[in-house]
């Protein structure tokens, strides 16, 4: 019983993953990493239910108040970016590129 | 007791059946909005498994924080970028099997070491971490504002310092 929430957190977490490489558009990418974050989320809770301890949902807690945080913070930087370069597009964002 | 361990195995499968279905839709959608809408099912039915973990709190929560003002942020960001309305086939860049294989790979091995390591734990029949004053939400109110105080406080710094910095970041008058 406890696997399956582990294993749902590992696939959940991999679709993230997969989102944030293959996605050019800034603001899809935002929502990949919110995927990964949900599927933490699911883990800590997972962990602490089984250990019959409330610390996992007290960090669940935690990192859905980063997550809003980080939220705020990256769409003002995806719409400062959509500014200067009337573009959200990542491949076009390569001024540091080597 | 056996009735109702079936009858959350049946829940547990059906909205994780529907959350994966969702995820794809939301990292392959061609349509901005309707993956900003498949999102919205992905964070109901993390919602939905955090209830079956009896964690009440952190559920409600959820459905507030995320569904209520993350998505609606992500909505603002999509409509405020101008993103084409609609099927836009220029969402997906061309090393997308460079993500699928890192993502194949990375769920192999998780899901290895994930049955390896908790093949057979099991979860308690009753999840419910009832603390002095008997209930889940107050047990957890009680590690947040003793044991945790300091991350809480921590944590309390920093969003008003992110919420100050998307103001500085995003305003127009530079």
């Amino acid at each position: 019983m406890l696997n399956q929430f582990l294993l749902l957190g590992a696939v959940l977490f991999c679709i993230g993953v997969y989102g944030v490489i293959a996605r050019k558009n800034t603001v899809l990418v935002l929502m990949s990493i919110e995927l990964i974050l949900n599927a933490v989320n699911i883990n800590l809770l997972a962990f602490g239910a089984a250990r019959g301890d409330v610390a996992g949902a007290v960090f669940a807690l935690f990192i859905i108040a980063v997550a809003a945080a980080e939220v705020g913070v990256g769409l003002a930087m995806v719409l400062i970016i959509y500014r200067n370069r009337a573009s959200v597009d990542l491949d076009e964002v390569d001024s540091m590129k080597g | 007791m056996i009735a109702a361990m079936v009858a959350q195995n049946i829940f547990f499968y059906a909205i994780a059946a529907t959350m994966v279905g969702a995820a794809v839709v939301v990292v392959t959608s061609s349509n901005v909005v309707r993956a900003a809408l498949a999102l919205i099912v992905v964070f109901g039915g993390v919602a939905a498994q955090f209830v079956l973990l009896a964690a009440e709190f952190v559920a409600v929560t959820q459905v507030l924080v995320y569904i209520g003002a993350i998505m609606v942020l992500m909505l603002f960001g999509i409509m405020l970028t101008r993103a084409r309305i609609g099927h836009d086939p220029d969402m997906t860049n061309e090393h997308w099997w460079v993500g699928a294989i890192t993502a194949l790979l990375l769920v192999g091995v998780m899901g290895y070491a994930l049955i390896d390591a908790y093949g057979d734990d099991a979860l308690p029949a009753d999840r419910q971490v009832i603390g002095v004053n008997g209930s889940n939400t107050g047990t957890v109110s009680d590690a947040i504002f003793s044991q945790y105080l300091i991350p809480f406080e921590v944590i309390s710094v920093l969003l008003l310092a992110a919420l100050v910095g998307a103001i500085v970041i995003a305003r127009k008058d530079r």
